[in-house]
């Protein structure tokens, strides 16, 4: 009978094999895991897909999307100065790609338009291998978009989308936004609205005719009538109207002392400009100034509007002129690349593209399921807005938000937003209940 | 009452940019045969001479302060226009009436365009089906669009009025009316304008010996030319001139509504359905329609109308035009023959 003695070199053996025997199954797993969801990065890449709008009326804003993008990009790939790296609280980006890889991209061309948004985000998924979608700049885009990710297992980070119903009633457990939503902005306008202007107003709403400025209206609304307002009433009117005259003339004997115009890009432009050429910031209505507000701001649109943006009162969701590190490296980077300050736009998409990063380095996989995890709950600061949340119930940051008013003496073509204050996330907080909607299963899927 | 006077003026200010479009449209269509789906980027290139005007008149020197930063932490740039640095007030002033001031540069620079389009282009699709004309002239169209779009971008880009008609006119002290009823000075002068205009295009037909010609030739291009009249030549500057009457339309309204790369198309649709409204071949019909349809726009969009039938606002003018269809097959006033061979 043979005998085994306990050497120090049989116990190296034996503790040598056992972990090859415990490693091995575990490693099969892992790998036949990986080969189940779509566009699992194989090789020394990963590729990201920036679908925005190159083309139709919000171009602009695409394209300061896609530089935030490529900056984003370069500085994951540790090209650059780092921006918001170096500020970031999280510190598992290390400038050396995604878990090693080196960041690639591809785009696409939402044109602003559902089909052809879920066409390009199909095409990066199924041509390009992209294993994540990002951008746009329509709330109809960023649910379409979403709908789509999530039938491919395909984690979508939204651009600028400020619609209730993205991470309400269609709120999906691949979709993730960063942007503020309509229901803050009625939140933080609303005391500053009361506090300007007091109680006793009567606004009356011009209203977007599509689902964002549904929302938005009914926020707004909600918002000033909890604070004492009356609304004397609110009017749709057909997107791209162009001649809002029409809408206006009514507003003048409607006993209305508050202008809301509930619009956004090309619309808010023209209803604004046509608001001041029909004399409402020189009226008086109930012996009050009549006033007119603009809840959705965006330093891009108030470029378009001109002079009529001064003293306009609205809110968005980050500026260039914000003095925190986070916001001063950002600035400088983009300032630095480009020669101009990056837009709201830009900064929500660059954070988006470094949140998704992080979370798969946190995750420490690319595996869709884990970096949702990952992303769930996720606390983090130094991202240009404060301390913020991702909420795992609904997939909606939560941070400050910024009530701004149109600049009165601006120093630049691009000094055009004065911060009025910086409402506290707790203010702009509510119950995900409120909005309705499921996230949806997290399984992994097969392209 | 007021909201009735104010939804009239409404009308008339928008009635006359779908007049001056239309009368442009159906000036093509009764000389040369042409269904011109470009005359919107016509109407939007006339918008962009307004800002490319402006745009050289507020040419900046920038010099780079060293001493001072961008918050990116480049030299920050003081800029300064060449026109008031180079002409005091007078470049003041013509920053000011860089719009009306415009039209003077619109002018030639329209007639240009539309004759180089209808040489290089259109006459090449005199004698294809109507199909054809529609498939290149938007085609074109598009095409104008890109170009504005690459070099101006896509946001709309605003432009000022005057200052002295910068503000409102008290409509109800003039007529007498209690209340404070103001109406924007810039959208009476729009008005105005575009009677000038159409008046203008009008007398040019009538009373000259070039405009009766022309108009020989939209009756009988054959006759005419039989006569040892180059009715063709004459058609190609018509064709400018209706270039004209659409860029200065566009020049005009820039005021009123900032102006980028889609407007035309935005105006396109509602201009044919004015001329068809009109009567096709038609120039009183194409003024009348385009006035008649703007006002009753305006009209449908009152709350009190649209308590009643929602959504009229977005649909009366199609509906105006099937009922007139339907009992006027012409238009309101469309001549016999055109275009029901």
């Amino acid at each position: 009978m043979s005998k085994i003695a306990l050497t120090r070199r049989n116990l190296l053996k034996a503790g040598a094999a056992s972990g090859v025997a415990l490693a091995a199954p575990m490693s099969f797993v892992r790998g036949a895991y990986a080969e189940e969801f779509c566009n699992m990065p194989t090789g020394s890449t990963v590729t990201l897909g920036f679908n925005v709008p190159q083309s139709g009326p919000y171009a602009d804003e695409g394209a300061d999307e896609l530089r935030a993008y490529q900056l984003a990009v370069k500085h994951l790939n540790g090209e650059g100065d780092g921006g918001m790296l170096n500020t970031f609280s999280s510190k598992a980006l290390k400038g050396n790609g995604i878990l090693g890889k080196k960041v690639e991209y591809v785009t696409g061309d939402t044109q602003t338009k559902s089909d052809a948004a879920r066409a390009s985000a199909k095409r990066m998924i199924e041509k390009d291998g992209a294993i994540m979608i990002t951008g746009g700049s329509s709330s109809g885009v960023a649910v379409a978009v979403q709908g789509l990710c999530q039938e491919n297992g395909i984690i979508f980070m939204a651009g600028l989308t400020h619609s209730n119903d993205t991470t309400g009633k269609d709120k999906k457990r691949f979709g993730f936004r960063h942007f503020f939503n309509a229901y803050m902005s009625g939140q933080a306008l609303g005391p500053i609205l009361a506090e300007e202007l007091g109680k006793d107003r009567t606004a009356y709403h011009l209203t977007a005719d599509y689902n964002w400025g549904w929302t938005q209206e009914e926020s707004i609304k909600n918002a000033t009538e909890n604070l004492g307002w009356k609304t004397a009433s609110a009017v749709r009117t057909p997107l791209g109207a162009g001649d809002f005259s029409q809408y206006l003339t009514p507003v003048l004997n409607s006993g209305a002392d508050v202008l809301i115009l509930n619009h956004y890009g090309k619309d808010m432009v023209n209803s604004l400009t046509q608001a001041v050429q029909f004399g409402m910031r020189d009226k008086q209505v109930n012996g009050k100034n009549f006033e007119i507000v603009v809840p959705l701001f965006s330093r891009l649109m108030a470029q378009g509007a001109g002079d009529n943006i001064k003293g306009i009162l609205g809110t968005t969701n980050w500026n260039w002129s914000l003095q925190d590190d986070a916001s001063q490296a950002f600035v400088k980077s983009f300032g630095q690349e480009y020669g101009f300050p990056p837009s709201q736009a830009a900064q929500t998409c660059y954070v988006q593209a470094l949140l998704y990063a992080d979370a798969c380095e946190r995750a420490g996989a690319f595996t869709p399921p884990q970096v949702i995890e990952a992303l769930e709950g996720f606390e983090f600061d130094g991202m240009g807005n404060g301390p913020t949340l991702y909420r795992a119930a609904d997939h909606q940051c939560f941070k400050e938000v910024l009530v701004v008013r149109g600049n009165q003496n601006p120093t630049s073509q691009f000094d055009l937003l004065d911060v009025v204050k910086i409402v506290p996330r707790d203010q702009v907080t509510y119950d995900p209940s409120i909005f309705g909607g499921e996230l949806g299963p997290s399984d992994v899927k097969k392209c | 009452m007021d909201a009735l006077l104010l939804q009239f003026l409404n009308g008339l200010d928008k009635g006359g940019a779908y007049a001056l479009i239309a009368l442009g449209l159906t000036l093509v269509f009764g000389t040369l045969g042409v269904v011109n789906f470009a005359h919107g980027a016509l109407f939007m290139l006339g918008a962009f001479c307004a800002v490319t005007f402006n745009k050289l008149l507020t040419l900046e020197q920038v010099v780079l302060d060293p001493e001072q930063k961008t918050a990116w932490g480049t030299p920050l740039e003081i800029r300064t226009p060449y026109v008031e640095a180079w002409l005091g007030d007078f470049g003041v002033f013509l920053v000011n009436y860089s719009v009306p001031v415009s039209i003077i540069i619109a002018i030639p620079v329209m007639l240009l365009i539309g004759v180089v389009m209808e040489r290089g282009l259109i006459k090449y699709f005199y004698k294809r089906p109507h199909a054809d004309q529609i498939l290149v002239t938007f085609g074109l169209a598009i095409v104008i669009q890109e170009i504005i779009k690459h070099y101006f971008g896509a946001n709309p880009i605003p432009q000022s009025a005057p200052e002295i008609v910068a503000g409102s006119a008290n409509i109800g002290a003039w007529l007498g009316l209690e209340g404070n009823i103001v109406y924007p000075w810039w959208r009476l002068v729009y008005f105005g304008f575009s009677v000038v205009v159409i008046g203008a295009v009008f007398a040019f037909l009538q009373f000259t010996t070039y405009g009766m010609v022309v108009r020989a030739g939209m009756r009988d291009s054959e006759t005419v030319g039989l006569l040892g009249i180059n009715i063709q030549k004459r058609f190609t500057v018509v064709f400018g001139i209706a270039a004209v009457v659409a860029g200065l339309a566009g020049v005009m309204y820039t005021p009123i509504l900032p102006p980028d790369y889609h407007m035309g198309m935005d105006f396109l649709v509602l201009s044919f359905v004015v001329v068809v409204v009109g009567g096709m071949g038609s120039l009183p019909g194409a003024v009348l329609a385009g006035f008649l349809l703007g006002i009753l726009q305006s009209f449908a969009s009152m709350n009190e109308v649209k308590n009643i039938f929602p959504g009229i606002d977005q649909i009366i003018i199609y509906l105006v035009a099937v009922i007139i269809l339907l009992t006027m097959p012409r238009g309101l006033m469309g001549r016999e023959g055109v275009m029901e061979e």
